[in-house]
């Protein structure tokens, strides 16, 4: 079964780190994506970067910014192939963002 | 004695078809069916030799024709047929070649009570799945709408499929997590049965031994079984006319005395096998508070320990009753005064006796008083308002 990792981050969370603890953040996150199992994934830029872009009546309203002020907010995917439930929940708790006050919601791809 | 047959096999033969199908809801519909068929057919032919492996063929037969139709159909969409009823052939069960059907109740177990579903959602469809309770009577048992009850398994169905919840003994790295929580939803469903509704608490006892008969080396599944059965002995003494009656008040006449032998024979077993876990240690309690004389000190020793594992401020209060027991009331209310449990009616009441047996009324009535308005159970307020009474 396919499923997506949906990375959330707690907000701040990357910039208290050292760049000690970066950099190894950042390799636990390239073991990921290099696991056999990974089909897919991608990390966004920050959220400072966002447009939302909403239409009503027919026009398009563009803000800048996330849609809602929350404390997480979400960095980043991967989509892994795995057996079931069980294997993509010991994957998800290998993300460093879900044990820095982040979390990683699992959903599984409609497949077609 | 078609519902005896129900009870007996239901859990077996739902999990082989779960098993066997990958699919909760086909398995549940498929299982409904088989023992429809059984029920019409065995008065009249009798009994099969094997009776859950006849239900699992007709399960699984009954099942694979649905699939087929529907395939049919699906194909003949325009035609419109309207295929007839197919004959199950199901009479060469009992051949000596008919297949032995494994025992998947484990996997089933722990599928239903998998920590990606709500705790809620664990314990209903563990009552249906394994105890082939009908969605009506767990919505009553949990006095929720049956029609709620309904969306809550069905939506639980849906989750365990689509999330791809593995049907599955866990692995032994995930195994001691796991089984916690099956041993958690089973407690619960104790719990809730405890309060007076039988059925559960009768369901709860027969989920434990299952698990105890398929994880025979498990302590803590004979610790949680010990403290089922050492609790249940004694339902029938817990009240009298309606009011609750206190352990060392209770009527040892109406004790189940089969019922706690069963349980210090579990307990027994659980301590051979080194179990020194939450279920164990309660059992362990459970056993040495209904000896004639009771070694408080040794169960307030107990509680500590329990205290220690569980970090439970509840557990703590229950040592504190111990060690008044022991005969330290005042060293029992210095470790209640210093939880932090206010909204807890047994607080109130345990501050409440401790403050009477030091002769302090005043501050004991006011803490029964607390109790009072914390306590929704009438049996329970009766009995406070007759301490208070007697101050």
């Amino acid at each position: 079964m396919k499923y997506a990792l949906l990375i959330y981050e707690a907000d701040n969370a990357m910039e208290a780190l050292s760049d000690a603890e970066r950099q190894a953040a950042h390799a636990e996150y390239t073991a990921l994506g290099a696991e056999p199992s990974c089909v897919g994934g991608a990390q966004l830029q920050s959220v400072t970067t966002a447009t939302t872009v909403q239409v009503r009546d027919g026009r398009a309203l563009t803000t800048d910014g996330p849609f809602a002020d929350t404390k997480e907010v979400f960095g980043g995917y991967y989509v892994f192939d795995v057996d079931d439930l069980d294997r993509a929940i010991e994957l998800a708790a290998r993300v460093p963002a879900a044990r820095s006050g982040g979390s990683v919601e699992i959903r599984p791809l409609v497949e077609r | 004695m078609i519902d005896q047959v129900f009870r007996e096999h239901w859990g077996r033969v739902l999990a082989s078809l779960v098993g066997y199908l990958g699919d909760f809801e086909l398995a549940e519909e498929a299982a409904q069916e088989a023992f429809a068929i059984a029920a019409e057919r065995w008065p009249r032919d009798g009994m099969p030799t094997n009776p859950p492996a006849w239900l699992v063929v007709t399960g699984r037969n009954r099942a694979l024709d649905h699939i087929r139709r529907e395939r049919t159909l699906a194909a003949k969409v325009s035609l419109l047929t309207n295929p007839e009823a197919v004959e199950d052939d199901v009479d060469d069960v009992d051949e000596p070649q008919s297949p032995s059907i494994p025992d998947e109740r484990l996997e089933l177990l722990f599928c239903c009570c998998h920590p990606a579903l709500a705790t809620e959602a664990q314990v209903a469809l563990t009552l249906r799945a394994l105890g082939g309770l009908t969605t009506e009577e767990i919505a009553r048992a949990f006095l929720v709408a049956p029609e709620a009850m309904k969306r809550r398994l069905s939506r639980a169905r849906n989750k365990i499929k689509l999330a791809g919840i593995p049907f599955s003994v866990p692995p032994d790295r995930l195994l001691p997590e796991r089984l916690a929580a099956v041993l958690a939803v089973v407690y619960l469903i104790f719990n809730e049965g405890y309060g007076g509704r039988e059925q559960l608490a009768d369901e709860a006892i027969s989920l434990g031994c299952v698990l105890a008969q398929l994880l025979p080396d498990e302590a803590e599944v004979q610790g949680l079984v010990a403290l089922m059965a050492l609790h249940d002995g004694r339902r029938r003494a817990r009240f009298a006319g309606g009011e609750l009656v206190l352990l060392a008040d209770q009527d040892r006449s109406l004790w189940d005395p089969r019922r706690i032998a069963e349980g210090r024979a579990r307990l027994d077993r659980a301590l051979a096998l080194h179990g020194r876990g939450q279920y164990v240690l309660q059992a362990a309690i459970a056993a040495l508070q209904i000896e004639d004389h009771p070694d408080w000190p040794q169960i307030a020793a107990l509680y500590r320990e329990l205290a220690l594992r569980t970090g439970s401020p509840v557990v703590e209060l229950n040592r504190a009753v111990a060690i008044a027991e022991a005969g330290h009331p005042a060293g029992a209310l210095a470790i209640v005064d210093a939880l932090s449990l206010d909204q807890y009616p047994y607080l109130h009441s345990t501050r409440a006796e401790l403050l009477r047996r030091l002769e302090r009324p005043d501050e004991a009535a006011t803490a029964y008083r607390r109790a009072l308005e914390l306590t929704p159970g009438e049996p329970e307020r009766r009995f406070l308002a007759r301490r208070l009474a007697d101050l």
